[in-house]
């Protein structure tokens, strides 16, 4: 393809078309709305680990339900709309060409508002699939595919029509994103109804935490990294002025970043039932990936070569560089806790949660506010209200950022070190797990004070683009002429529509994007799969019974996944204070699977039968009279309600469809057994002064929580 | 240990692969230009594009 221009060039006519605004300050205002209500959720959350009663006994309030609602709302609703308000003032402008459909940037928008009301009102009732920023239903989650989709064809078609012949950097971030995401999310999200905001993980214990977390991993990838790649090339070059340092490096760390980052998805998974090869080769791409994202790093960065004094003067400049220098910090750290030995001593701790609030609060938070605060101006014709409370914002942001992290480094070290730590007898130093939770009391409550400075910060910001917007006025669409493309470049004469559709570089871009990200997962699930050595059957190992499935179910609603994990990791620590370590073979028939990323509490795995019935009924209802301290929420809700037995059945067909092997018919007898064995518990209770009755939820759970881990004891 | 030879032999395939591509790619010449698109983004406000200015614009190296 040459670039030299057909003859005759000069008479040809210019192009002339429009940049629409409004789609841009639309999702705008979405992303200021949700991320201040997504952060105070979060502030909330972390409150109610400092004061318990915040949990108010309200079941729609209780952190074990909210922190999905905060997960979901600061990553889909605050970073999502984020990146679209980005995307579509950006993509038209390097492609010289507005989207290609206004119908479709209006669905794209409404639609995906419309997904944000559907989470925050299914979440808190407990409509939940418990698989990590995946909790959304299906019904959701065919919502969200289909919205992703009709926006991946507008880019696509965009791209297709453009008027320069290159595509800039930035838009492969955005195709390789909306391409990426679109294969996690359906692969991770196939599950099988039984009704309309119920439905189970096709897959299964080992299995089913490979793909969760292949996806888990990659929607930090390809949603909270590649989108805000694509947005730094291109609002970084346009604040300062200056080029991107090197157009080299961005096509080599691109191809490189979007090929390595699906294989990391083990590095959650290490020291646990996942099969050693998969955990290895997590580990080994994980540290590989330091190179492409400094790559972006340093393209960032060099970017400012010579022009430092800007950032002196400029706060968008300011809000830019201390989230680039987030993003270097947390995709070194990432692959340092990727190691092994590094992450035997995090995982499960608080160490993580300031991890992911270096690259949230850094990197996603700061790139977005610099990016409103450099966009708002030109929506409006104005300058910035303020360059005072944009300054404010960008030191108390930072200073929150500080209270946040390092809190949350100590607090995770600590507990670590508490959890492993050793008498000279060679019995743990520290055997209540409750003595591990009340140190970190003070760390939290500063973690707290972080979130809040956050907050405040967020808010004034929401002041100054406020009277930014009042006092100037909209621009609504801009005008642009450019020449077509075909003057540039020679296409050939009557061409077929589907030559002009599939041939051209955006689709041949998006599919070999979309090759280079399909090769890491099918090489890490396909043998997790196919190879049965993987799983070792253990023969003890039976199906839950009909109470213990309905209690299972409860236990997912309430989100216990969110403080308590079900792996114990074969550390001699963790074998001395939860029993022997968590088998695969045990995790085989657990759709989803429960393992847990973090301890707030202790690991359930192996609490069946250490507790009598009692205990279990006590804690639930108040966890203080079992545990002094606990920063455990009420759950006296259990206490009262009945369980729903009309959907035993429907719950047996269904886990049998997905290979669970219950009796034939068996679904037709079930509620006999469920009322047979809580009869029994009731009875248990009785004896222990504790009179209840057999048919509320609470009973379920008790069944549930007996039965976890003991299966393997029988075999001995 | 069937799953060691396949693996290495898909391993060496996919490696080929993207060594081919890479090769097809500064063939084609998309490492000719590698200077132009960073500095066409911050031309196009209010400006109307031509490739005389294109051209003009691409002979200062320096901004």
């Amino acid at each position: 393809m040459s670039n030299v221009p057909h003859p005759g060039i000069a008479s040809v006519e210019l192009d002339e078309f429009q940049y629409d605004n409004r789609i841009v300050r639309n999702f705008a205002i979405a992303t200021i709305l949700f991320g201040l209500i997504g952060m105070l959720v979060g502030l909330l959350a972390a409150f109610q680990l400092v004061f318990p009663d915040l949990n108010m006994d309200i079941p729609y309030l209780t952190f074990s339900r909210i922190r999905p609602l905060h997960t979901n709302a600061v990553i889909f609703a605050f970073v999502g709309n984020g990146f679209f308000t980005g995307l579509y003032y950006s993509a038209p402008r390097v492609l010289r060409t507005p989207m290609w459909s206004p119908v479709l940037s209006r669905f794209h928008f409404w639609a995906w508002q419309f997904i944000i009301l559907a989470a925050a009102i299914t979440l808190p009732m407990g409509l939940t699939t418990s698989k990590e920023y995946a909790e959304l239903e299906w019904p959701i989650d065919i919502a969200i595919a289909v919205v992703w989709v009709s926006a991946l064809i507008n880019l696509i078609m965009t791209t297709i029509n453009r008027r320069t012949e290159h595509i800039y950097a930035a838009v492969w971030f955005y195709l390789a994103s909306f391409v990426t995401v679109a294969l996690l999310h359906v692969v991770n999200s196939v599950a099988l109804p039984i009704s309309l905001f119920k439905s189970y993980s096709v897959y299964a214990g080992v299995q089913d935490a490979l793909v969760q977390w292949w996806y888990g991993h990659n929607a930090v990838a390809f949603f909270l990294t590649t989108p805000y790649l694509g947005l730094m090339y291109y609002f970084l070059p346009k604040a300062a002025n200056r080029p991107i340092y090197s157009y080299r490096l961005s096509i080599v760390h691109f191809w490189a970043l979007i090929f390595l980052y699906i294989w990391a998805g083990p590095h959650h998974l290490l020291y646990t039932a996942l099969p050693e090869w998969a955990q290895t080769l997590g580990t080994v791409f994980s540290v590989m990936l330091i190179a492409p994202s400094w790559g972006g790093m340093i393209n960032g960065l060099m970017t400012l070569r010579g022009a430092w004094d800007k950032v002196r003067e400029d706060i968008v400049l300011k809000f830019f560089v201390v989230a680039i220098t987030a993003y270097g910090m947390a995709t070194f750290e990432g692959p340092m806790l990727s190691f092994k030995n590094v992450n035997a001593i995090a995982h499960y701790t608080d160490w993580i949660v300031a991890h992911v609030h270096v690259g949230a609060l850094g990197w996603n938070g700061f790139l977005t506010f610099g990016l409103l605060y450099w966009l708002f101006p030109r929506l409006y014709n104005r300058p910035l209200y303020s360059q005072k409370a944009a300054t404010f914002h960008f030191w108390i942001g930072t200073l929150g950022i500080l209270f946040y992290t390092i809190p949350m480094y100590w607090a995770g070290w600590v507990q670590s070190s508490m959890w492993k730590e050793f008498t000279q007898e060679g019995l743990l130093k520290y055997p209540n797990f409750l003595e591990t939770v009340t140190q970190l009391a003070p760390l939290y409550f500063l973690r707290s004070v972080g979130g809040t400075l956050y907050i405040i910060g967020f808010v004034v910001m929401i002041y100054n683009l406020w009277m930014t917007a009042l006092t100037g006025k909209l621009v609504a669409s801009e005008t642009a002429k450019a020449m077509p493309l075909n003057a540039i470049w020679h296409a050939p004469k009557n061409e077929y529509w589907h030559r002009r559709l599939f041939e051209r570089k955006p689709l041949a871009l998006t599919i070999f994007a979309l090759v280079a990200v399909a090769i890491g997962g099918m090489v890490e699930m396909i043998p997790t799969f196919m190879i049965k050595s993987n799983v070792p059957t253990i023969a003890s190992v039976k199906p839950y019974t009909p109470l213990e499935l309905q209690g299972r179910d409860i236990y997912v609603r309430e989100g216990c996944y969110v403080c308590h994990t079900q792996m114990i990791r074969p550390f001699r620590s963790e074998i001395e204070r939860y029993g022997e370590y968590s088998k695969s073979g045990e995790f085989i028939y657990d759709h989803p699977h429960q393992w847990g990323s973090k301890r707030t509490g202790p690991d359930l795995h192996r609490v069946g039968g250490k507790y009598p019935d009692s205990w279990h009924y006590n804690h639930m209802e108040d966890p203080v009279t079992m545990s002094p301290g606990s920063i455990m929420p009420r759950y006296p809700w259990l206490l009262e309600d009945d369980l729903d037995t009309t959907t035993t059945g429907a719950k047996i067909r269904a886990m049998q469809t997905l290979g669970v092997p219950y009796a034939k018919d068996y679904d037709k007898l079930a509620n006999a057994d469920l009322h047979r064995q809580s009869k029994e518990i009731q009875a248990r209770l009785k004896q222990s002064g504790i009179k209840a009755s057999e048919n509320k939820e609470i009973i379920a759970l008790i069944a549930y929580l007996q039965r976890m881990g003991t299966d393997i004891k029988a075999e001995k | 240990m069937t799953a060691f030879y396949v693996m290495i032999i898909a391993s060496l395939l996919i490696a080929l692969g993207f060594l081919a591509a890479f090769m097809w790619s500064v063939k084609k010449g998309h490492y000719d230009d590698d200077y132009t698109p960073a500095v066409r983004i911050l031309l196009d406000d209010h400006e109307i594009l031509t490739t005389k200015t294109i051209k003009q614009k691409s002979d200062q190296k320096t901004l």
